[in-house]
C-alpha cells in the first residue's frame, strides 16, 4: 500500500494504536479477547434477568393453577381436546408435551383424576378450593377466605389451600427497609459530612477505614447480634410484645446500610471543589456554616443519590431479616413482625416443588426485586454521574 | 529480532528550501485536530540528520504536539485527527503500512518529566533491549553499561545497578530516562522539555549530554528556555498559536530574525 | 490538606450553632463507630471461650448441637473451597474487564458506558437474587443440560454443588474485584505507559509488563475484597448448594458442602435450645468473622495505600 495525503480519519483508544495490529495478529486477537470478557458484566445482568424471569414467565401470563378442585377430562376423552388443551391441562411444557408418548399422557391423565379423587371430603364444597390462587387478582387483592370474617390480604403457601397474596410481603418489605433507612441516612450522612468537612486530616483517615470495616460484617453475623443482643436489649427499653419484630429488623438492617450510604455521600461531599470552601472560609464564614451553605447543597445531588442506592442495597437484603423476623403479617406497626421478599425467598424455596406455582411465584419476588434495584441503581448511578458532570463543568 | 518493516533510511538528496541541508525528516502541510479544534496549522518543516533542531514558543503553541506526531504519540490521545504528511527517511509515518511499533524503536523520546520504571536501573534500561529481542546476559550487560556511559551516568551508577530507579536524583532519573532511550539504537532522539523540571547544575549536565549525542542522533527538543535553544541547537523552528512562523539556523532565529515575531519573542517582549 | 481556618482578631465568642452541629456530626460518627465497636466487642468476648483445636479441628456428628462434643471443621473446608473456587473464575474476568475499561476503551463510547452501567448494577443486585439466578441458570439450565449431554444416569451436575454456589459467587463478587483493579490500573501515571511505548512496546507488552506488575498490590485488594464478601454471603449459596449436614468433607466440585456463614444461620435459628448453643453459636461467628475480618483489614490496609498514591498523583 502506498500513502495517500487524503484527511485520515482514526478511532483510538487509551492505547489506541490501531494499525500495528495489522501487523501483529496476536496483538490484534489479544485485544479482542479481552474486549469479549470485558462484556461479561454485561452478559451477566442479562443473563440474571433472563434467567429470574423465565421461570417466573407462567405466573406473568396466568398460566399456572392451583386450584385444588379442577374439572377433570374422562380418559376416554383425550382425542376430543386439541393438544393445546391438553397440553395446558397436563402441566406441561410444550416440549414436555411432545416428548412424551400417548401411553404416558393416558397415564398421566390418569393420575390427574386420581389426584382429584384425594381430595378431603371437606374441601369438596368449598368455593375457595376452586379457586386459582395465582390468579393476579387473588395476588394482589384481598379476599375473604372461608372462615374469615371480612377480605384479608394472606400469604400462606402451605397447606391444602394455598394463599399467595403479595400484599404483606411488599408492606413488610417497605416496613422493615423504612425503618432500616429511617435509621441509617441521617447517621450515615451526619458521619459523612462530620468526616469529609469538618474532622481534622488525621482523624478522617482514621475514622473512614473504620466505617468501611462495618461493611465487611457478614450479614448473618449482624444478624445473630440483633437477634441475641439487640432484640432483648429494646425490648427492655420498649416494652413491646413481639420481641422478634419490624423495628429490631430495620434497625439491623440500618447497620448494613450505614456504610454503602456513608461511602457514597463522603465521597460526593469530598468532590466539591476546596475552591467554594475555601471562598466561603475567606469571607469569614465558620467551618460548620461553610459544610451546611455550601458544601451540603451543592452534594445534595450525592447525597440523594447515597439515599437511594442505600434503599436499594436495604431492600434486598435477606439473612439480617431472615433471622430477626419471619411472619408475615399484614400490618403497619413497626413493634409487628414482618416478612420481607427476601426472606420469603430464602425461607421457602426449599421446601417449594421445582417448577409449581409456589416456586414460580418465589421467582417472580425475585424479578420484582431485581427490577426494583434495577431501578433505584440506575438513578442513584444517574445522579452522580449528572453530579460529577456538572461539578467538573460538562453539561 | 523482527525485520524492520520501513525501508532502510535513505536519506534523499538535499531539499534546498529547507535550511537543515539534508532533510531526515519532512514535514507537509501537516495539521492536527484535537476533535474541532485545529491545534497545528499547516506546517512544513524539514529537519536535517545529525543536527539539533530546537522548537520553541510560547505555551500552547503546539510545539509538543508536532514532536509528538513524529514517533505517532499523539496517537494516545482520543479525537486526534492529522492531515498533510510527515516523512522519515522518504517514509510516509502515518502511512497505512507503517508499522507504529516499529517506527517508536527507531524515534526514541524523551518525557518532561522523568518516568524511570519503577524497577531497578539495570532493568530500565533492559526493558527496551528485552522487547527488541535481545536476550543474552552479556549481551544486555555490554548495551546497557555502553548507554550508561552515553548518558554520562554509569559512573555514578554502576555500583548500585540493582537498587530501585526511583533513588536517583531527579536529573540522574532524566539521564537514565536518555540512557533507556538511546539503548536500543534509534536514529531520532525527540526530547520534551528534558530539563525543565531539574536544577541548573543538572541542566547544564543535560545539556553537554545532548552536545555529545549529536554525534550519533539526531535529536528534536522542545525547550521552553531561550538560552538553552542558542546553546545547544544548530538550527531553531518557532511556532505561534499553532503555526510555524519561522525555521532557521539557531544563530540567525537568535541575532538576525526576519520576521517581527520572532524578534518579539527571542528579545522577551512576549511569551 | 485542609482549608485554612477563618483568622478571627478578637476573641472569639462561644458559637452555639457551630458547635450543635459539629457535635451532632461528630455523635452520628461516634455512634457508627460505637456499633461497630460493641458488635464486635461482644462476639469476641462472648466466642473466646468456645475456641478450641478441637473445635476447628473436629468433623461433627449429625446432632452438631452440642459444644463439647462439636467442631466446624467441614465448615471452614467448605468455605474455603467455594471461595477458592469462585476466586478462580473471577479473577480473570474481573481483572481482564478492568483492563479493557482502563487501557483500551474509548472513555465515552457507548459500549464503554454500557459496561460500566452493568457493572454498578450488578454490584446492586441483591445477593438472593444471585441465589434465584444460581439456581435457574447454573443448576437448572446449564446442570441439567450438561447431565443430559453427558447422558447421566442420574444429576450430577443438574443439582445443587459446590461449583455452581461458587460461580454464583463470582458474578456477585465481579464488580468487586473491576472496581479495585481499575482504581489500581488508574494509579498508574500514565507516564509509565507513555515510556515503555515510546520505547516500542506494544499495547499488551506495556500492559503485560509495566502495568499490571504496578497494579498487583490493587488487583490482590480486590481478590480479598472479593473473597471476604463471599466467605460471608450466605443467601446466594442457600439453594446453590450448601447442605444443612455432611458427613464427610467435600472432594469433588459437584459435591454439596457445609459452610460457615450457613451454620450460624442454623444454629441461631433452628437449635432446639437456644440457650444451651449460645457458646456454640457465639465460638462459630468468631471463627467467621476472623476469617472475612482479618481478610477485610488487609484488604483496607493495601486500598488506602493505593489512594494515598493516586492522591498525590492527582
Amino acid at each position: 500500500m502506498s500513502s495517500n495525503t487524503e484527511q485520515r480519519r482514526r478511532s483510538a483508544g487509551w492505547l489506541g494504536i490501531h494499525r500495528g495490529h495489522q501487523a501483529r495478529p496476536a496483538e490484534w486477537l489479544a485485544e479482542k479477547f479481552i474486549f469479549l470478557v470485558s462484556l461479561s458484566a454485561i452478559a451477566m445482568v442479562l443473563l440474571i434477568f433472563l434467567f429470574v424471569a423465565r421461570e417466573a414467565i407462567p405466573v406473568f401470563f396466568g398460566e399456572t393453577n392451583t386450584a385444588l378442585v379442577q374439572p377433570t377430562i374422562p380418559v376416554a376423552e383425550m382425542d376430543k381436546h386439541s393438544p393445546a388443551e391438553l397440553q395446558r391441562y397436563l402441566d406441561l411444557t410444550p416440549e414436555q408435551f411432545k416428548s412424551v408418548s400417548r401411553e404416558t399422557k393416558l397415564e398421566l391423565m390418569q393420575g390427574k383424576i386420581d389426584e382429584q379423587n384425594e381430595v378431603p371430603e371437606n374441601f369438596r364444597n368449598d368455593p375457595d378450593a376452586r379457586i386459582n390462587t395465582t390468579d393476579w387478582k387473588y395476588l394482589l387483592q384481598a379476599h375473604q377466605w372461608n372462615g374469615y370474617d371480612q377480605p384479608e390480604h394472606i400469604w400462606q403457601p402451605v397447606g391444602q389451600i394455598k394463599k399467595f397474596n403479595l400484599l404483606p410481603l411488599f408492606a413488610g418489605t417497605l416496613k422493615i427497609t423504612l425503618i432500616g433507612l429511617f435509621f441509617a441516612v441521617p447517621l450515615a450522612i451526619g458521619a459523612a459530612i462530620y468526616v469529609s468537612q469538618l474532622a481534622r486530616p488525621r482523624v478522617r483517615e482514621t475514622v473512614k477505614p473504620v466505617i468501611e470495616m462495618l461493611s465487611g460484617i457478614p450479614s448473618v453475623v449482624v444478624g445473630v447480634f440483633a437477634l441475641i443482643v439487640m432484640a432483648s436489649a429494646l425490648q427492655n427499653i420498649f416494652h413491646y410484645q413481639t420481641r422478634l419484630n419490624a423495628f429490631v429488623a430495620g434497625l439491623a438492617l440500618g447497620f448494613a446500610v450505614i456504610p454503602v450510604i456513608f461511602s457514597i455521600a463522603e465521597d460526593a461531599l469530598t468532590s466539591v471543589p476546596r475552591a467554594y470552601t475555601q471562598a466561603a472560609l475567606a469571607l469569614g464564614a465558620s467551618r460548620w456554616q461553610t459544610a451546611w451553605q455550601i458544601v451540603l447543597p451543592a452534594a445534595l445531588p450525592g447525597v440523594f443519590a447515597a439515599t437511594v442506592l442505600g434503599f436499594g442495597r436495604a431492600i434486598g437484603e435477606t439473612m439480617i431479616v431472615l433471622m430477626v423476623c419471619s411472619a408475615s403479617v399484614m400490618s403497619w406497626n413497626v413493634f409487628d413482625s414482618a416478612r420481607s421478599i427476601t426472606t420469603t425467598i430464602a425461607a421457602e424455596m426449599a421446601e417449594a416443588v421445582n417448577g409449581g406455582p409456589h416456586y414460580r411465584i418465589l421467582f417472580m419476588l425475585g424479578a420484582l426485586l431485581f427490577a426494583a434495584t434495577f431501578v433505584s441503581n440506575m438513578i442513584g448511578d444517574f445522579v452522580i454521574h449528572r453530579f460529577k458532570n456538572k461539578l467538573e463543568g460538562k453539561r | 529480532m523482527a525485520e524492520l518493516s520501513m525501508p532502510k533510511l535513505n536519506v534523499p538528496a538535499a531539499k534546498t528550501n529547507s535550511p537543515g541541508g539534508s532533510a531526515l525528516i519532512e514535514i507537509e502541510s501537516l495539521s492536527l485536530y484535537y476533535g474541532a479544534s485545529k491545534a497545528l496549522k499547516n506546517i512544513s518543516l524539514n529537519l536535517g540528520e545529525k543536527v539539533v533542531t530546537a522548537f520553541i514558543g510560547p505555551s500552547g503553541c503546539g510545539k509538543s504536539t508536532l514532536l509528538r506526531c513524529l514517533n505517532r504519540m499523539n496517537d494516545l490521545i482520543d479525537s486526534v485527527r492529522i492531515e498533510g504528511s510527515c516523512k522519515i527517511g522518504g517514509h510516509d509515518i502515518y502511512s497505512p503500512d507503517v508499522d507504529v511499533i516499529e517506527l517508536r524503536k527507531r524515534v526514541g523520546m524523551v518525557f518532561q518529566k522523568s518516568n524511570p520504571f519503577p524497577k531497578s536501573i539495570y532493568e530500565n534500561v533492559a526493558y527496551g533491549l528485552r522487547l527488541h529481542g535481545v536476550k543474552a546476559k552479556s549481551e544486555l550487560d555490554g548495551r546497557i553499561e555502553q548507554s550508561l556511559r552515553n548518558a554520562a551516568l554509569w559512573d555514578e551508577v554502576k555500583d548500585r545497578l540493582h537498587t530501585s530507579a526511583l533513588g536517583l536524583s531527579g536529573g540522574q532519573q532524566q539521564r537514565l530516562c536518555i540512557a533507556r532511550a538511546i539503548a536500543i539504537k534509534p536514529e531520532i532522539i525527540l526530547m520534551d522539555e528534558p530539563a525543565s523540571a531539574l536544577d541548573p547544575i543538572a541542566t547544564t549536565r543535560i545539556e553537554e549530554l545532548i552536545l555529545e549525542l549529536k554525534k550519533d542522533f539526531t535529536i528534536v527538543i522542545v525547550t521552553h528556555n531561550m538560552q538553552q535553544a542558542a546553546r545547544i541547537s544548530d538550527y531553531t523552528a518557532f511556532f505561534y498559536i499553532g503555526e510555524l512562523i519561522e525555521f532557521d539556523t539557531t544563530a540567525k532565529i537568535f541575532t538576525n530574525p526576519s520576521k517581527k515575531q520572532t524578534e518579539d519573542y527571542v528579545t522577551g517582549r512576549f511569551g | 490538606m485542609s482549608a485554612p481556618q477563618a483568622k478571627h482578631f478578637r476573641a472569639e465568642r462561644f458559637d452555639f450553632w457551630s458547635f450543635f452541629f459539629s457535635g451532632l456530626t461528630g455523635l452520628a460518627t461516634l455512634f457508627i463507630i460505637g456499633i461497630l465497636a460493641v458488635i464486635l466487642v461482644n462476639i469476641v468476648y462472648n466466642g473466646w471461650s468456645g475456641l478450641s483445636w478441637h473445635f476447628i479441628s473436629t468433623i461433627p456428628q449429625k446432632d452438631f448441637f452440642d459444644i463439647k462434643t462439636t467442631g466446624v471443621l467441614p465448615m471452614i473446608v467448605g468455605t474455603a473451597f467455594r471461595v477458592i473456587v469462585m476466586t478462580i473464575f473471577v479473577i480473570p474476568v474481573g481483572v481482564i474487564t478492568a483492563i479493557y475499561l482502563t487501557e483500551y476503551a474509548a472513555n465515552n463510547s457507548i459500549i464503554t458506558r454500557i459496561i460500566r452501567a452493568a457493572v454498578n448494577n450488578l454490584a446492586g443486585v441483591p445477593s438472593i437474587v444471585f441465589g434465584l439466578f444460581g439456581l435457574g441458570f447454573f443448576i437448572n439450565f446449564v446442570g441439567k443440560n450438561m447431565d443430559k449431554l453427558l447422558h447421566n444416569p442420574s444429576a450430577v451436575w443438574g443439582q445443587p454443588a459446590l461449583i455452581w454456589a461458587s460461580l454464583t459467587l463470582a458474578v456477585m463478587t465481579l464488580p468487586v474485584v473491576i472496581v479495585a483493579t481499575e482504581e489500581a490500573l488508574k494509579a498508574i501515571p500514565p507516564g509509565l505507559r507513555e515510556a515503555s511505548l515510546a520505547l516500542g512496546a506494544t499495547k499488551l507488552e506495556t500492559i503485560l509488563r509495566v502495568v499490571l506488575p504496578q497494579a498487583l498490590p490493587g488487583i490482590l485488594t480486590g481478590g480479598i475484597l472479593a473473597v471476604s464478601r463471599a466467605a460471608g454471603e450466605v443467601a446466594p449459596i442457600l439453594f446453590t448448594g450448601v447442605a444443612y449436614y455432611m458427613a464427610s468433607l467435600p472432594h469433588h466440585v459437584t459435591d454439596q458442602f457445609m459452610d460457615l456463614g450457613y451454620h450460624v444461620f442454623v444454629l441461631s435459628t433452628q437449635s432446639p435450645n437456644i440457650e444451651q448453643t449460645r457458646p456454640l453459636l457465639y465460638a462459630t461467628v468468631l471463627v467467621l468473622l476472623v476469617l472475612t475480618f482479618a481478610l477485610n483489614i488487609v484488604a483496607i490496609i493495601i486500598r488506602a495505600r493505593v489512594r494515598k498514591k493516586l492522591r498525590a498523583l492527582g
